[in-house]
């Protein structure tokens, strides 16, 4: 269908409008799609396959979908923010729109009759006639090298055939088979290198014996620029070697200059920041709040089970990079910088990794990897760090702090609510700052220094910021933000970023002020929302939690309680509500989740499961779990022994519930349910024991002294 | 370290290797014998993505010295299922859609098919407990313990020993 007056495409496709770079028909009889968007284990690129089956009228089978690289892909800027559904899927399914609409016309044109008439059926298109021509014989007539135009609709949601339904992902079948990661690549003559790191992020080195271990087995070239320390080596257990023994012979001088573990949030709350506000409505009481309480997360690790990996390889002057980063334009742009060449003399190719939750230290193993690459120019060499380095180095989750007031009115509604927030902006990843934001350049010696971190503007959804402002119908809000200067700790965004502490502080209060006013937690937040899609998902979480027998149940059992949280991703994006049921004994264990979700239209009703269920049970981790560990001078979380995370034995089932919206846009769900993940935890051993957790991780230490305190 | 020759047979295939005797297994799987799907995780037998079977107990391969192995026989996830067929566990994680990023899985796939040639009927607590030296990060744990309760069903199905 097409109509007279094109329509706005999607910015996606707007920035990359060529239809023949988003869909090409290939020779064997399948469909290569290309999106700008990775896959990190999310599933994104079947549910993208899914949307370009449906609106081509192919079988799902034929679609391949091509990695992406820098040569050839649609630039989609960074996969992150759950946003890729929103943005690729959108793009895509215009785009395919447009090519099944130039195919139709040329099969019309070719059998003599009008497109109107002819039906397609897996990419087989058929006149009245009985006469057939397939996609792969009209892909040669067609004009797909044209730019996307808008002219041509894509399908209404009752033609769609393949969208909403549980297609299996593409992608599994390898990985329980055998290769499947960049960390499986295996390219001709490959070396093995690893990087020698100093002992903490601003340790000087002071002293270097390299001799002794160029002379080690199979050791191909030892690399010193500044305190960029590294080895290449034949074989990957000898780089190894080489590594620990290069790292006993160097000399570091460190500063202890890391604040006190056991107190973040008073270092945050204390630290130098500007401050902003970015919200103020109706004007603050004169009057004392009726509640006023103080929130906070430590920091965490993205705690990816494969470390960060990358294979570089210069050719005649030319720079080829297999990685597994979130924005592999703005890493070019980086490796550019960081290594003195033309951004035209690299291409980077994304390679799949481990779920990376985030921004990672994938795009700095590229860097690493440039490095020592570079001094054994025409082999490829594979960078995987260790363990202790992904520990010891990956960025971490901020820290941040929240203090909250609110005030209730005679009726026991809500009238004011104030919030401040302490955390330093999250986003540091490469691409937008004269000095390359990758580990590595910080080392040489050239003068690159770390880039100040930014947030997304506040007025665009924010980033640490990200869902401070409740979603509630509040008449005065007043909100503050201390933006934190100094960042002692090396941070980015990690999933959900700023919303984990923000939906975990608003949802911990929302409940202390509904227990205050005397009104059940569910009762009070739907008095609070008066959106009806909101609503539903509160309803729908508690109908199938089974919300009210279970919260009078647990009055009578003190070692049982249940708790909620809710939140709106960016207020304007996916609705999730989670309830969890908690058993408190020597410790705290979840004994079921509840998680409702509404996120438009359906792409695929098991792949939004799959995230929402992932998506509770990581933030399940992180709440009961989860501290990063450092001295004054180093972090000493290096091992998953100092950094224990959820076991099989103890992640519980998450049963889900989808309220489909087909008429709806799409959002993604990767990020929207952790913060109520937490608060509803901390709300369910509130129901329990009366006891109130406040600061993360919620540990059986942590209890025993509040239960002791109290 | 000198090179000692060590003879042992992966996935039914005799190898005979001359490399120092404390090299890693895991290493030589993914890299002299091409086997990539037995992956580093930690180096420290803590996360379990290197987990494979010697003479059908699981251990995790970074942890295991090539001269342990002589004479032995070491299943990775190549050869689970044998020539070109899936195992009832690989077919599960598919038919459950057990996975996310899937890193974990071919360390987890290992662990499970040491349980239950030792317990052909595990309970839901067995297999969770089974599964302790395996860490997956992506909250994939209840769709995987499915999963495997499946292919523990299928295998008493078809009657396997």
């Amino acid at each position: 269908m097409t109509a007279a007056v094109p329509a706005a495409l999607p910015a996606s496709l707007a920035a990359n409008r060529r239809l023949d770079r988003w869909v090409r028909f290939l020779p064997d009889g399948t469909v290569a799609v290309r999106s700008g968007k990775v896959e990190l284990g999310q599933g994104i690129a079947s549910a993208l396959a899914q949307i370009a089956a449906d609106e081509l009228d192919v079988a799902y089978s034929r679609i391949r979908m091509i990695p992406a690289d820098t040569a050839e892909s649609p630039d989609e800027g960074i996969t992150a923010g759950s946003m890729s559904v929103e943005q690729s899927g959108s793009a895509l399914r215009q785009a395919c729109a447009e090519v099944r609409y130039e195919l139709l016309e040329a099969a019309a044109d070719l059998l003599d009759v009008h497109p109107m008439d002819l039906d397609v059926e897996d990419g087989t298109v058929r006149a009245p006639t009985g006469k057939t021509l397939n996609y792969w014989q009209l892909a040669e007539k067609a004009d797909l090298g044209r730019a996307a135009d808008g002219r041509a609709r894509p399908k209404s949601v009752d033609s769609l055939r393949l969208v909403g339904r549980p297609l299996p992902r593409l992608d599994i079948a390898a990985k329980v088979s055998g290769a499947a990661f960049v960390h499986d690549l295996e390219l001709p003559g490959m070396l093995h290198g690893r990087v020698v790191r100093p002992p903490s992020y601003r340790a000087r080195l002071v002293s270097l014996v390299a001799e002794p271990v160029r002379a080690m087995p199979g050791v191909a070239a030892l690399v010193r620029e500044g305190r960029f320390l590294g080895v290449v080596a034949q074989r990957e257990e000898q780089a190894i070697h080489a590594m620990q023994a290069l790292a006993k012979h160097a000399g570091w001088e460190e500063q202890a200059d890391l604040p006190n573990v056991e107190a973040v949030p008073q270092f945050l709350r204390s630290a130098r920041a500007q401050t902003e506000t970015l919200c103020a409505t109706g004007g603050r009481p004169a009057d004392a709040p009726s509640l006023s309480a103080c929130y906070s997360r430590p920091y965490l690790f993205h705690g990816s089970i494969g470390p960060a990996c990358a294979v570089a390889w210069w050719r005649d002057g030319r720079l080829q990079v297999w990685s597994h980063s979130q924005s592999i334009r703005p890493l070019r742009r980086d490796l550019a910088i960081a290594l003195g060449v033309d951004e035209e003399s690299i291409l980077v190719h994304h390679a799949e990794g481990a779920g990376c939750y985030g921004h990672n230290g994938a795009d700095d193993a590229a860097l690493d990897a440039a490095l020592l690459a570079r001094a054994v120019p025409g082999s490829p060499v594979r960078v995987q760090w260790m363990r202790e380095d992904e520990f010891g180095w990956e960025p971490l989750g901020p820290a941040m702090a929240a203090k909250v007031e609110g005030w209730l009115d005679d009726s026991g509604k809500l009238a004011a609510w104030r919030c401040e927030l302490w955390s330093n902006r999250h986003i540091m990843r490469p691409g937008r700052d004269a000095n390359p934001n990758l580990l590595a350049a910080w080392h040489l010696d050239r003068g690159f220094e770390p880039p100040a971190p930014i947030d997304v503007p506040f007025e665009s959804g924010g980033t640490s910021h990200r869902n401070i402002v409740p979603k509630y119908d509040i008449p005065r809000l007043e909100i503050v933000h201390h933006v934190l200067q100094d960042i002692p700790l090396r941070t980015s965004t990690l999933r959900s970023i700023g919303c984990y502490l923000n939906h975990f502080a608003i949802e911990s209060f929302m409940d202390e002020l509904a227990l205050s006013a005397g009104v059940d937690p569910v009762e009070f937040r739907l008095r609070h929302l008066p959106d009806p899609r909101e609503r539903a998902v509160i309803e729908a979480a508690a109908k199938k939690a089974g919300w009210d027998t279970l919260r009078s149940a647990a009055r009578g059992n003190a070692a049982r309680g249940t708790g909620i949280g809710f939140g709106r991703y960016k207020n304007t994006a996916a609705i999730a509500a989670v309830i969890a049921e908690v058993e408190v004994a020597a410790t705290v264990r979840v004994l079921r989740f509840v998680a409702a979700v509404d996120c438009g239209r359906v792409v695929n009703p098991d792949g939004v499961a799959n995230q929402i269920e992932g998506g509770v049970v990581q933030a399940a981790s992180w709440t009961l779990k989860e501290q990063v560990r450092f001295d004054r001078t180093r972090i000493t979380s290096r091992t998953w022994e100092d950094y224990p995370i959820l076991s099989f034995s103890e992640a519980p089932a998450v049963e889900v519930v989808l309220i489909d919206r087909p008429e709806e846009p799409s959002f993604g769900v990767g990020e929207v349910v952790a913060g109520q993940t937490a608060a509803a935890i901390a709300n369910a051993v509130h129901d329990a024991l009366g006891v109130r957790v406040r600061d993360l991780p919620l540990t059986r230490e942590r209890l025993v002294a509040l239960i002791n305190g109290s | 370290m000198t090179a000692d020759t060590v003879s042992f047979r992966v996935n039914g295939v005799q190898h005979l290797l001359a490399l120092p005797p404390e090299t890693p297994l895991l290493y030589i799987l993914r890299n002299d014998l091409k086997l990539k799907g037995t992956r580093f995780g930690c180096g420290l037998g803590q996360c379990g993505a290197c987990t494979v079977l010697v003479d059908g107990r699981s251990v995790q391969s970074c942890d295991v010295p090539l001269w342990s192995v002589a004479g032995k026989s070491v299943t990775t996830v190549e050869g689970l299922g044998g020539a070109g067929r899936l195992h009832p566990l690989q077919q599960a994680i598919l038919d459950e859609q057990a996975a996310q990023c899937g890193y974990c899985l071919n360390g987890v796939l290992m662990s499970a098919a040491a349980l239950l040639a030792e317990n052909r009927h595990p309970t839901e607590a067995q297999i969770r407990a089974g599964l302790d030296r395996n860490l997956c990060r992506c909250g994939t744990h209840a769709r995987i313990v499915r999963a495997i309760q499946r292919a523990a069903k299928a295998l008493a199905e078809a009657g396997a020993p």
